[in-house]
């Protein structure tokens, strides 16, 4: 039985008070609390076995090194990978795509060589591929979107050919909550030869995510957004991708045999990890897994479809407000964008944090989709496996008194907002 | 803080100038054009300035953004209206130095600017308030140099 409430009393932060009044916290795309397990798990890392990884061969040396390769084991298992050695630990989801970006696609691809990406795209998966079309002459396509926030997937049909070499998309927008049909477009770049990279960011807290039945080539995603910590993220890939693949960053860890006229390169996953790794926060990676396991990634899903529908019935009832995305709560994550008529999204975001709401404002790092929908900016309120319905109350509420608020302070002035 | 601070934040002569932002109309001759511009929140104002015998004898400036970033744009056209250059630069300081806190009183008397004081509670707002007075200094550096456009790009705020 999902307890919203149950779940609450693990995460200390939500306890907190903001502006006087109890944090109600909707900016969960952006990034997850933690709870109480993970936070325990790098006090405890740091307390008592901090060391590094893969060289000493003291006590503590050996923890450290196995609980950072149990958080790999984790990770794996959590999206379905063949192998632990199918996850490299990166910094977020931008290193992993830039990974990807500098250790395949600028060794192997050419000029004339297409990727596709979409409009809907997270900066961390337009840039990246910016750089490598600066350097090497690659050519970036990017699938559109309809007036429903979706894929135009005919068009994405068009777009694929004997050139394509990439298609990169996310699984989840962190804008529009579109749900993107990863798996179907995955069989049709295989069919005309093109890999396939999915940004997982927002899919794998949110939903059950399985590497194998998408059957993507590569997922890139961040511990931070599905309870773990910062600093920690992933790129998972093929066993027998990731196995040709040359290094990424250079130095130490990521070596076989260093001699003063070359080095040759260590073993899968190692060979991508230079230098001495973010062992605190994979380690305390694992307990996020866990309680996300624990919790069910069903339940998760179905909470949050709930109270997205919830949310978007309700929001729906505000005047002027301009709900951006799919229609239907099922075709979508937890996240809900939206602008409220004059009132600037910043400045909503400000008066909500009055109220203790906390909602981002702005681009989402997505301004070619906002230059798309048209609009500078918009508002997002993002839920999680702890927000309740009544903190949608209060954030409906919250933007309910905001109008009010404006529109008394311009009365004064005679002034119409 | 709560809704204390919000009443001190958006005081009604900023919502004024939110909705009937002043001196729109285009100069049909700017001595200096500028665009300033913070790309991270998307906040933008167009500045012309039209500069006789040292002093701003025209200014027009149009935009869009939030009610702090484009209220604060409008009353700097108000307030510079006929000011000698100098004078100009060293209200922009003055301001810019109150609002990010360097001085804890305003280096000069800011008059009617003194309404959005109470922008100076909420930091991450200040880049709003500041964006139409450093495009200001700005376009008259511009105009120093003998250049008739050009455009600040606002490198602080939100990341994304």
């Amino acid at each position: 039985m999902y307890s919203v409430e149950k779940i609450r009393k693990d995460f200390p932060i939500l306890e907190r008070e903001v502006n006087g009044q109890r944090l109600v916290y909707l900016d969960n795309a952006a990034t997850s609390q933690k709870p109480q397990s993970v936070i325990d798990a790098l006090t405890e890392y740091y307390g008592r076995y901090n060391a590094n990884v893969h060289r000493g061969l003291h006590t503590l040396a050996e923890e450290a090194t196995i609980a950072y390769e149990r958080a790999r084991g984790r990770v794996a298992s959590f999206i379905g990978a063949e192998s632990p050695n199918c996850v490299l630990f990166t910094r977020n989801t931008t290193e992993a795509i830039n990974l990807l970006a500098y250790a395949w696609a600028r060794r192997t691809l050419k000029a004339g060589d297409e990727i596709i990406l979409s409009v809907m795209e997270h900066h961390s998966n337009i840039v990246p591929w910016h750089i490598l079309a600066d350097d090497t002459g690659v050519v970036l396509r990017f699938i559109d979107i309809n007036e429903e926030g979706q894929l135009d997937l005919e068009q994405y049909q068009q777009l694929l050919n004997s050139r394509t070499k990439l298609v990169s998309v996310m699984h989840v927008s962190n804008v529009l909550g579109t749900i993107n049909p990863v798996k179907d477009m995955a069989k049709a770049a295989h069919a005309v030869g093109a890999l396939m990279l999915v940004d997982g960011a927002q899919s794998v807290p949110n939903m059950p995510v399985d590497v194998r039945d998408l059957d993507c080539d590569f997922m890139a995603f961040s511990s931070h957004k599905m309870m773990g910590p910062t600093g920690i993220g992933a790129l998972y890939g093929k066993l027998e991708l990731l196995d040709p693949m040359g290094p990424f960053l250079g130095g130490g860890e990521m070596i076989r045999e260093v001699t003063l006229e070359r080095s040759t390169w260590n073993e899968l996953p190692w060979r991508f990890e230079a230098g001495t790794p973010n062992i605190a926060d994979a380690v305390a990676w694992a307990p996020a897994v866990d309680y996300l396991n624990e919790v069910g990634l069903e339940n998760i899903r179905q909470h949050e479809i709930d109270l997205t529908r919830y949310a978007l019935h309700k929001i729906r009832g505000v005047p002027d407000v301009k709900v951006y995305g799919p229609p239907k709560a099922e075709d979508r994550g937890g996240v809900v964008a939206f602008t409220m008529g004059d009132i600037h999204p910043h400045d909503l975001g400000t008066a909500l944090d009055q109220y203790g709401i906390a909602i981002r404002a702005g681009h989402h790092c997505a301004q070619p989709l906002h230059r798309r929908l048209g609009v500078g900016s918009t508002a997002r309120a993002s839920f999680y496996a702890y927000t309740t319905q009544a903190e949608v109350d209060k954030f409906v509420d919250g933007l309910i008194k905001t109008q009010e608020f404006f529109r008394r302070v311009a009365g004064r002035t005679g002034s119409a907002v | 803080m709560s809704l204390d601070a919000l009443e001190a934040l958006y005081k009604e002569v900023i919502l004024d100038h939110y909705q009937n932002p002043r001196n729109t109309d285009p100069l049909p001759d700017p001595s200096v054009a500028t665009e300033g511009v913070n790309p991270v929140c998307g906040d933008q104002v167009h500045l012309e300035l039209l500069v006789q015998n040292g002093q701003i004898m025209g200014v027009s400036l149009h935009g869009k953004g939030c009610a702090i970033s484009q209220s604060s744009a409008s009353m700097m056209t108000e307030a510079v209206q006929g000011m000698e250059l100098d004078t100009a630069d060293g209200l922009a300081k003055a301001f810019r130095d109150y609002m990010t806190g360097i001085d804890d009183t305003p280096a000069r008397d800011l008059g009617d600017l003194e309404v959005l004081d109470g922008v100076r509670k909420f930091p991450v707002r200040v880049k709003c308030a500041t964006l139409g007075w450093n495009t200001l200094q700005e376009a008259l550096k511009e105009y120093r140099a003998g250049q008739k456009s050009g455009k600040l790009v606002i490198e602080d705020g939100e990341r994304g």
